[in-house]
């Protein structure tokens, strides 16, 4: 599973990351139309979080994927195509905050190992929320690059199960994505 | 506020948006919608298989400019319409189909979708990258609102086909149901206006151009601008080059038109568009078979891209100049400000577009002895009225129609341009015919296409709609023979047909009429008599399986690279 993604490759692919943010109508089948637009015209999402919004009946979506500015260009378009896409806007990666989640269980064999790991723990801002005689399960927030490098981390100790919860993003300052009634 | 079922919903709402005809096939998961058509003024045509009853509705839009409707049940009645719903999508064609769904819920069950009920099938999932929008009724109150929707959605910005699947037991449910005819879609506002700023851009650069080309589309049909992209050619005495799909877009016969570009396109359009300096493209997505190989397409032009779809834009071609808008009011606006600057007549690019369409357009050879495609086509004009609707199917027949039959009105040449559906043609042509039952509506076809929605005959001939099906009989799958003939050293692999069916007896057989025509004479005489007949005519006309469409720009090469004798 790692080897087909170091720690290097992962660093190296968010380089390239594109950001996309959505709102589209809160309704059945509106995942499923913008997942089909994505694998009907070969762009590939890198993560997705969807989540409801502060008005009923709208959902907001994060969509990161790889591509150069004119797959990033037409995948905004083609998605302002879609009826229940409400607006599409490309966040710039310098002027978004951006954070994703991730859980992760490790094994700790001995309390040495425990402590050891309790602290890097620490140093990266994580909470222990979980805790057995052999495991340790830790939740942190940040940047992807962030939580990739608290995962290479986590590696030495030898990860038993990770969930991430891929990006989700604002725009820095006032301006926001508004729909207007 | 009225109580009533959704059923009488959906007719109601479809008498509202004023739709005169709905061609379709009922089944059990559409009957009490179909119970409410024996009191509606809607006039419902039969056909005899959900492909032909969707391409019929694109026909009658096509002709018309008004949507078409089609209606199918559930399971394997709106599998059926599949193939219709893409070549909708693919040539922009404002469709609305209606499908039946198995019931959300029953007495004997708490939920039947999902269940793989009876003639089951996830129309809305297969359908939703093939429409422009579709949606399953989730509570029958909201009926009115998402059939209203349904046809704005299909008609306005660039059209396309739509899909409402109504579950069964929704049909039948009772609700106070609210008729309003405001529309409110947030995620759909389409921009119809030109950014002044880029009217000016494309303005500066038409009128530095020495060598301008318009490159007209599907685009300027829809949005009924042959005026005013007439008026522009005229005023920069450029030559208009057409897509496929906008063949018909000016009048073939104008001295500025000079075909259609592509694959089999007129060599005058391929060569002026290699020649231009200025392209201005309108209501056109530069598809492969338009632009042959993308690197040279063009190549020494700045483009003017107008759509009203901004996917387009820079999706196939970069485009110097993008305009997001109607074309008929960009046309417009483009036409007023440059119209104080008219170009001489004796430009040197006018002159050199003169001769190039003398020396390259050659007349037919009248062999009278063999009967040729070309001058079947050729003749076929002379004997038709200028208003004639044609229809083509698709493959050889389909590019010797672009080639040789000059459309002099727009809406008048019907063909699957970006799907390339075989047996589109002659149930669109009963669609076309439909919408015009004043003018004359023949279907170019092949052999091999016509076999594939021939079962049309029947619904034309029972419910009076009378075409003309002229069929290039070449007794193989022809366009594809071609190629095995050209890139494959001529091995032929599983493309003949054969001479099954005799089509004068087929004809017969289905109450219509057969003529056969072996030479030009008998066909004149052929298409006469089918002209003062009230009866559906097929025409057979046997041709060599030989022939060739010429000239073609192989694949994977520009379009100035044409080869072929022509």
């Amino acid at each position: 599973m790692w080897n087909k993604r170091t720690g290097r490759e992962l660093l190296m692919a968010t380089s390239e990351i594109k950001v996309i943010a959505a709102i589209v109508e809160n309704k059945p089948g509106v995942l499923h139309s913008i997942a089909n637009m994505f694998r009907r015209r070969g762009f590939n999402i890198e993560s997705i979080t969807v989540g409801h919004t502060e008005k009923k009946g709208l959902a907001r979506m994060t969509i990161t994927l790889n591509g150069d500015e004119k797959t990033i260009e037409q995948v905004v378009k083609q998605m302002n195509k879609l009826i229940d896409v409400i607006k599409v806007n490309y966040l710039e990666k310098e002027n978004i905050v951006a954070r994703e989640l991730a859980l992760v269980k490790i094994k700790v064999a001995d309390p040495k190992t425990r402590s050891d790991a309790i602290n890097c723990v620490e140093v990266f801002r994580g909470r222990v929320v979980d805790v057995s005689p052999e495991s340790l399960t830790i939740e942190i927030t940040g940047t992807s690059d962030k939580i990739d490098a608290f995962l290479n981390l986590m590696r030495t100790y030898g990860i038993l199960e990770l969930a991430r919860t891929g990006l989700t993003a604002l725009a820095r300052g006032v301006k926001s994505i508004r729909i207007m009634e | 506020m009225t109580e009533m079922s959704g059923a009488k919903a959906i007719i109601k709402s479809l008498e509202k948006q004023k739709v005169e005809v709905i061609f379709g096939i009922l089944g059990g998961a559409v009957l009490p919608i179909y119970d409410h058509f024996c009191n509606s003024e809607i006039r419902h045509i039969l056909c005899r298989h959900e492909q032909g009853a969707i391409h019929a509705a694109e026909g009658y839009a096509r002709a018309s400019g008004k949507p078409g409707v089609c209606m199918a049940t559930s399971g394997p009645g709106a599998t059926n319409l599949v193939t219709g719903i893409a070549n909708a999508y693919m040539d922009s064609a404002p469709v609305v189909a209606l499908t039946g769904q198995v019931p959300t819920t029953s007495k004997n069950t708490t939920y039947m979708i999902g269940r793989d009920s009876f003639q089951e099938a996830d129309i809305v999932g297969i359908t939703s990258p093939i429409t422009k929008y579709n949606h399953q009724i989730q509570t029958v109150a909201e009926i009115p609102e998402i059939i209203k929707n349904a046809f704005y959605i299909a008609t306005t910005g660039r059209p396309g086909p739509v899909l409402i699947d109504v579950p069964k037991n929704l049909q039948s449910e009772v609700a106070e149901m609210v008729f309003s005819n405001k529309i409110r879609i947030r995620g759909y506002k389409p921009k119809t206006k030109p950014h002044p700023m880029q009217i000016e851009r494309a303005v500066k650069l038409l009128m530095s151009a020495e060598k301008p080309v318009i490159l007209s589309g599907g685009g300027v049909i829809t949005s009924n601008a042959t005026h005013e992209l007439t008026k522009t050619a005229e005023i920069l005495m450029a030559p208009v080059a057409t897509s496929f799909m906008g063949k018909g877009s000016i009048t073939e016969n104008h001295p500025l038109s000079v075909g259609s570009i592509g694959m089999h396109g007129n060599p005058v359009a391929n060569k002026l568009l290699c020649e231009a300096d200025v392209v201005l493209a309108v209501g056109t997505r530069f598809s492969d078979r338009a632009t042959g190989t993308v690197n040279t397409f063009c190549a020494a032009a700045k483009i003017i891209h107008i759509d009203i779809d901004a996917a387009e834009i820079g999706k196939n071609i970069e485009v110097n100049v993008p305009i997001v808008a109607d074309a008929r009011k960009t046309l417009k606006e483009i036409n007023n400000k440059i119209i104080k600057k008219l170009k001489n007549k004796d430009a040197p690019w006018a002159i050199h577009v003169k001769e190039l369409k003398q020396t390259l357009n050659l007349p037919p050879d009248n062999n009278e002895k063999e009967i040729k495609p070309k001058a079947i086509l050729y003749e076929l004009r002379k004997l038709l009225p200028n208003d004639a609707i044609v229809a083509t199917e698709v493959g050889q027949n389909q590019m010797w129609s672009a080639l040789y039959f000059n459309s002099l009105k727009p809406r008048t040449f019907i063909s699957s341009g970006g799907l390339g559906t075989m047996g589109f043609g002659f149930p669109a042509s009963i669609g076309a015919k439909v919408a015009c039952p004043n003018k004359v509506v023949v279907d170019i076809a092949g052999d091999g296409s016509f076999r594939m929605t021939e079962q049309e005959l029947a619904t034309s001939v029972t419910e009076q709609i009378p075409v003309i099906v002229v069929v290039l009989n070449n007794s193989v799958l022809g366009m594809v023979a071609q190629w095995q003939r050209l890139f494959f050293r001529g091995r032929y692999s599983a493309i003949k047909l054969g001479s099954s069916p005799d089509f004068v007896k087929l004809a017969e057989a289905y109450g219509a009429q057969g003529l056969r025509a072996r030479s030009l004479p008998e066909f004149k005489k052929a298409v006469k008599e089918a002209l003062n007949s009230d009866i559906t005519t097929v025409i057979d006309v046997p041709i060599s399986s030989e022939e060739n469409v010429d000239p073609m720009v192989p694949p994977g090469c520009g379009i100035n690279e044409q080869v072929g004798n022509y």
